[in-house]
């Protein structure tokens, strides 16, 4: 589903390189955990998937579906089905949260050529999500991330994720902020979306998430570069020893 | 929320011209010759076949309007106005008044038609129309038509056209003519009330809640025409109006002067609601054509417990110059501004209120929305005062600036007087960016960028689109979404 080759990027206001010849395949059904020290590069990776015209991509290819992704802007790989649940979610004044959910689902239902979601449809889908999220409606008539606490925050995120149904769902630091009673409806609603037509990619820093949503495969990032890959067991390694060894080996 | 959809799509839907009123209206005019004296002034009151006093009123506000000087402290600028290249007055032949609408040229009908402003009461009646709204409709310098009057009259509110109040209800005009904005307050106010042509006139008795929502539309068609409005509101002790104006006129290169004056009078316990909706042609986006929007509107708190509300929502003219102000005279009564002005391309906005405390409890809010675009320039200009023996005077304001682009400007000029030590006045201000990241948020959702755009700013303006009255609130929002068409990138 997704296959990253030989990725390098830069921030395009000062040319920093960020990404360094960044090499990972994530396949359909699978859940991949991206884990690294601060500074490695995670956070720019998802902004980079999502198409955040900040960062430039000098070399490499990017392709989902096994077509590249390089030349689309962020509201066509939305709509394509990359879903990107924010490590801090953008505050919209005076827009409800109703409101922009309904605007999201009927422009990427316009990009698909469909119909715009009836009224009775869309409150049904949504009553339905929030429910399962432990999200109460009244909280959905307020501005969207206003005001939220860090837990609101990040439940509106995977309520998003899971009412816009993506392929690609990237997590980017989902647990941060979070107590364990909101870790465990958040990581429920990731695992509910789990299926073998969609991919999940997950960044954290911490071993903790990954209890709750068990990932496939797992991933060091370190200086822009994937510096090793393997099952969970690599995660539980890390947090046993930390990042020295991996990348004294890497080095 | 399905506004908000109906915004998208009505962006979507324009391509190059994004002003759609731009027509013109073919159809034949009688003109006053070009230019300004005492004959054209006589010529104007004698098409309007007005009283002596009327004519001696004009003249005297002409005689002093030749010693006075065009004002300069607004942050506006544009090239020398030659008010002798102007028609003071022109209407489509064979009007010489409003009429049956069974009378008037059906191509005048049509243009309104064009312009979505219901003019059949039948169809209104019938439902063809969704809302029952009376219209006056005024077309250069001329009211065409004005819808409901009789079932207004039954309630006993007197709805019609400036000129036929003069002719018909002369002590009623003459008792409140001039009386909130005098004749020689500023410049176009003095030179208003000396050429003033058409315009609404109101009276709702006392006691009265006027039944329906009352309206002028204005359209300025002839080329190189002033259109000089002037409008009367007077609500005596606890009646209660709400009165919405609408404007447009046609894409033209050269400018085109609008100077209108709009009076309102609130005696004890009544209230008074104004909502402005401005679509004047805004000129191209280097700044070519436009109208010149210089308007003086007041509203007088005459009696106690009265209130006055000015609602605004400013998209259009090249230059903007309007202070919707109230004097609070009556002791507790109520002044409100809620604004919002949208400059893209090269507009020029100098907008704001003045709320003036003379009465004792007096209270007064404000609530200013800028949005700039393109190359515009937009400032809000205020000034609230307290009189000596305003005792607890209160005034709330804030004033939020929103930019869009790194090539306009948000100016906010606000001047606060108080001359009495128990008042309370207030004044919040902010300036923001849509931000990089708000954007880039909406986007992730698959919100395409200029879609997010009007959604981030109809977000931003909702404390005030809540003023509105339903039918424009979603007109607003409309409008909000093309004027800001072509912002980015």
């Amino acid at each position: 589903m997704l296959e990253i080759r030989n990725l390098h990027a830069r921030i395009a206001e000062d040319g920093t390189e960020i990404i360094r010849g960044l090499n990972l395949t994530v396949g359909k059904g699978e859940v991949a955990a991206i884990m690294g020290p601060n500074g490695s590069g995670k956070s720019t990776l998802s902004y980079i998937l999502a198409g955040r015209e900040d960062y430039e991509v000098t070399e490499g290819d990017i392709l989902y579906n096994g077509e590249s992704i390089l030349e689309m802007d962020t509201a066509e790989r939305a709509a394509a089905g990359i879903f990107l649940a924010f490590q801090y979610p953008v505050e919209i004044p005076g827009v409800a949260t109703m409101q922009f959910l309904k605007v999201a689902m009927n422009e990427q239902r316009k990009a698909h050529g469909e119909e715009e979601l009836t009224t009775p449809d869309f409150i049904r889908q949504v009553r339905e999500a929030a429910g399962a999220l432990n999200i109460d409606m009244d909280m959905l008539k307020r501005p969207l991330n206003v005001g939220f606490s860090g837990g609101e925050k990040k439940r509106a995120e995977i309520l998003q994720m899971s009412l816009l149904q993506p392929n690609l769902c990237v997590l980017d630091e989902t647990d941060s902020g979070l107590d364990i009673d909101a870790l465990k409806i958040v990581s429920d609603g990731v695992n509910a979306l789990r299926s073998p037509d969609r991919a999940i990619v997950v960044i954290t820093h911490y071993q903790r998430l990954l209890e709750h949503i068990v990932p496939d495969t797992v991933h060091v990032l370190y200086k822009g570069q994937v510096i090793k890959s393997g099952d969970k067991a690599l995660a539980l390694e890390l947090e046993n020893n930390g990042y020295s060894n991996i990348i004294k080996d890497a080095a | 929320m399905p506004a908000v959809q109906e915004t998208i799509d009505q962006v979507r839907q324009i391509d190059v011209d994004q002003y759609k009123y731009g027509f013109e209206t073919l159809i034949e005019m009688d003109k006053a010759p070009k230019g300004l004296n005492e004959d054209i002034i006589r010529f104007i009151s004698a098409k309007k076949d007005e009283p002596e006093w009327m004519l001696e009123w004009r003249l005297d506000a002409y005689r002093r309007w030749l010693t006075m000087e065009e004002p300069s402290w607004a942050r506006v600028e544009y090239p020398q106005i030659d008010f002798n290249d102007i028609y003071y007055y022109a209407a489509p032949k064979n009007q010489t008044g409003p009429k049956t609408i069974d009378e008037v040229d059906p191509e005048l009908l049509a243009t309104y038609e064009k312009l979505g402003i219901p003019l059949r009461e039948q169809e209104i009646l019938a439902g063809v129309q969704e809302s029952k709204v009376a219209v006056d409709a005024v077309f250069d310098s001329i009211s065409v038509v004005t819808t409901f009057k009789e079932e207004l009259a039954k309630a006993g509110v007197i709805f019609m056209s400036i000129s036929e109040a003069i002719r018909e209800h002369p002590e009623l005009v003459r008792k409140y003519l001039g009386s909130v904005v005098p004749v020689t307050d500023n410049y176009y106010a003095t030179l208003n009330s000396a050429v003033f042509t058409d315009g609404s006139f109101v009276f709702v008795p006392k006691g009265v809640r006027c039944p329906m929502e009352l309206s002028t539309y204005f359209r300025i068609n002839e080329k190189n025409t002033g259109q000089f409005e002037r409008t009367l509101i007077i609500c005596e002790d606890g009646a209660y109006v709400s009165y919405l104006e609408g404007c447009t006129a046609p894409q033209r290169d050269e400018n085109q002067l609008h100077a209108a004056v709009v009076e309102l009078v609130a005696l004890d316990d009544a209230e008074i609601k104004y909502s402005t909706v401005q679509n004047w042609y805004p000129g191209d986006s280097e700044g070519k054509g436009g109208i010149y929007n210089f308007v003086t509107k007041r509203g007088d708190c005459r009696g106690a417990n009265s209130k006055i509300s000015w609602t605004q929502v400013e998209t259009g003219s090249a230059i903007t110059w309007k202070y919707p102000s109230c004097i609070l005279r009556g002791d507790n009564s109520r002044g409100e501004f809620y604004s919002i002005a949208v400059s893209n391309g090269r507009q020029q906005i100098d907008s704001g209120t003045k709320m003036m405390h003379l009465g004792k409890n007096t209270s007064s809010r404000i609530i200013s929305k800028g949005i700039s675009a393109g190359r515009s320039n937009n400032t809000y200009r205020g000034q609230v005062s307290a009189h000596r023996r305003a005792t607890n005077a209160r005034n709330f304001t804030q004033c939020d600036s929103l930019l869009i682009g790194n090539n306009c400007g948000a100016h906010t000029v606000p001047y606060i007087e108080a001359k009495n030590a128990t008042a309370q006045f207030e004044h919040e201000a902010t300036t923001s960016k849509i931000s990089e990241d708000q954007l880039f948020y909406c986007m992730q959702r698959g919100i395409p960028e200029e879609e997010a755009i009007a959604l981030i700013v109809n977000g931003f303006v909702k404390e005030v689109i809540q003023e509105l009255p339903m039918e424009f609130a979603v007109e607003a929002q409309k409008l909000i979404g093309i004027s800001l068409e072509g912002s980015v990138g």
